[in-house]
């Protein structure tokens, strides 16, 4: 079986949970070795490890925070072609699909994004999509090149598997073109004690009925109780209600949780296309009518602002 | 630009996996309003500038930049050949590389992905062809001289990104509503010039693009069985116990 790269997505090392779910993945075509690119590979070591990556590749470099996915793209590009993989995975992330497309691009080699899942097939990884707002399941292989894959984060569970990978240093050439976008400044989102959207088990969604900021207090508390993920429609994004960051849809977060709970959202094709593949869909909204209500496993007709307190208080009883 | 399918009607695929374009009704890209919307601002901020509109795609692509040239800016160009049928991102990107260095550019702006293939791949893809900056996913941008300089956000925290002109640039549907054309802009936009151009004006033989020659292949695609629709019940007083009891029995609880 030939190597996989995966590349690491990490914050100072410390790894983060969709690249145990590309490690996961790439056993099942090959044989994975981790990309890791700048500072803190020593602390990403272990976790790595745990889940099956045989190597570590470091690129401890300035070049990757002070520039924009460039150097990412010289560095997995020089490796590639050093290493000659069977396949290359990267998460469904901003940077990480920009990044899988300049790769796709300077390798000559075909790329799909946005995989649920992978498997190995007579002719390279076969991979599963989820398409046209989840209406559609794709199953697809890349034709030309080095398959370059981005896979949505929380598509799959992370299973662990130890082994002892060798660390390496890889010292990288970067070109002009890998320095030519700047980073003038980061300023990391406000850190929150929810677990992420993108990795949470469950979500609790507020949008247009939640009628305003204040209020989103409610949907916090049920997603503390649950240990869950706060989400939010377009609209109440839109309306200031809640930071963006938390937008859930076409055009924010595609979440797949094992439970998704919707409290005053219509459910509009963009917000469907983001959570309609989470396992268990509830829904709460006054209008009968509302769009979600086709989609939900179970749904309470209802003012979110009597449904939701008693629901905390009924969860808060169970767990007494 | 592109001409999609209207991601409110119901979307499906031709047996050979390209995407089905005739049973549906198609219109510009609502994410590519965006785009277009951030070029008319730089013009009116006073930037001398020229817009023109691109697209790639079969002849009724065209409805995509007059409803563009309707929004404001001088002329478009249409690339179309029967070749170009189901060519994928990386020979889509092919195409409009080659088409943005016939016009000339400072910059490109394009929407931060189509609302049907939802890649959002094609900007980098064509920065990297281009041999230029990709300066993606802005919520706000600001040109100064060659420089232009974005906000947005990354993976893990805000970012402040810049650059230096030839670039492309992508914009998210947070950079400000786009405006609706006005009767005088649609009646203005029969008068602009559209440029029509295929393959061979774009130096691109026929076997470059097209189904036959794209980098991935569909294997299989299959409707999702629909959701069954669940239990709905009307709030009796008890709704949020019930619903904690659903949860229960779920062991979400």
């Amino acid at each position: 079986m030939g190597e996989i790269l995966v590349l690491v997505g990490h914050v100072d090392g410390s790894v983060r949970k969709q690249t145990l779910e590309l490690l996961t993945l790439a056993r099942r075509i090959g044989e994975p070795t981790a990309v890791f690119l700048g500072s803190g590979a020593e602390a990403a070591t272990e976790a790595l490890g745990r889940f099956g990556a045989r190597r570590i590749l470091v690129v401890d470099a300035p070049e990757i925070s002070d520039y924009l996915v460039g150097p990412a793209v010289d560095a997995l590009a020089q490796i590639a072609r050093s290493v000659g993989p069977a396949a290359i995975l990267l998460p469904s992330t901003l940077d990480g699909r920009e990044t899988a497309a300049r790769l796709a691009v300077r390798l000559e080699s075909g790329l799909i994004t946005d995989a649920v899942d992978i498997e190995a097939g007579d002719r390279g990884p076969v991979t599963e999509q989820s398409v046209f707002a989840a209406t559609y399941q794709v199953r697809a292989h890349v034709t030309k090149g080095i398959p370059v894959i981005t896979v949505k984060p929380n598509a799959i569970t992370p299973e662990p598997l130890p082994t002892a990978p060798e660390v390496e240093q890889v010292i990288v050439a970067f070109s002009a073109a890998a320095t030519a976008v700047s980073v003038l400044s980061r300023t990391p989102r406000r850190k929150s004690d929810r677990p992420a959207l993108t990795e949470a088990d469950i979500v609790v969604s507020g949008g247009r009925g939640v009628n305003g900021a204040e209020n989103f207090a409610v949907i916090e508390r049920v997603a503390d109780a649950l240990g869950a993920a706060v989400g939010a429609s377009r609209a109440a994004v839109d309306a200031g209600w809640y930071p963006h960051a938390h937008q859930v849809g076409q055009t924010g977060t595609q979440v797949s949780p094992q439970l998704y709970i919707a409290a005053g959202i219509s459910g509009a094709i963009q917000h469907r296309a983001g959570m309609q593949t989470s396992r268990t869909i509830v829904a709460v909204n006054k209008d009968p009518e509302a769009p979600i209500f086709e989609l939900v496993d179970h749904g309470v007709v209802g003012d979110l602002f009597q449904v939701l307190p008693q629901l905390e208080k009924e969860i808060a009883r169970r767990r007494g | 630009m592109k001409h999609v399918p209207d991601a409110t009607a119901d979307r499906g695929f031709h047996p050979d996996g390209t995407t089905d374009r005739e049973s549906v009704d198609s219109l510009l890209s609502e994410l590519d309003e965006y785009a277009v919307e951030q070029a008319l601002k730089l013009v009116e901020s006073g930037i001398d500038a020229e817009v023109t509109y691109l697209t790639v795609g079969p002849g009724d692509a065209k409805a995509a930049l007059r409803k563009a040239l309707a929004m404001g800016g001088d002329n478009a160009v249409h690339v179309s050949d029967d070749a170009i049928a189901g060519t994928d991102a990386l020979g889509t990107s092919l195409i409009l590389a080659r088409a943005v260095e016939r016009i000339g550019f400072d910059l490109v702006i394009t929407g931060m992905a189509s609302t049907d293939a939802a890649m959002g791949v094609v900007p980098a893809m064509l920065a990297e062809r281009l041999g230029v900056p990709g300066v993606t996913y802005l919520d706000e941008l600001a040109i100064e001289g060659a420089v232009v300089t974005g906000r947005r956000e990354g993976d893990t925290a805000t970012e402040r990104i810049t650059a230096t002109l030839p670039a492309v640039v992508s914009v998210t549907d947070r950079t400000g509503e786009a405006r609706y054309p006005s009767f005088k802009g649609i009646m203005a936009a029969k008068k602009k010039p559209l440029q029509a151009l295929d393959l061979e004006d774009l130096g691109i033989g026929a076997e470059q693009v097209g189904l036959g020659a794209a980098w991935s292949a569909v294997d299989s695609a299959t409707i999702r069985p629909a959701r069954t629709r669940g239990q709905v019940v009307p709030d009796q007083g008890d709704g949020g116990t019930e619903l904690a009891a659903f949860l229960a029995a779920q062991k979400f609880i």
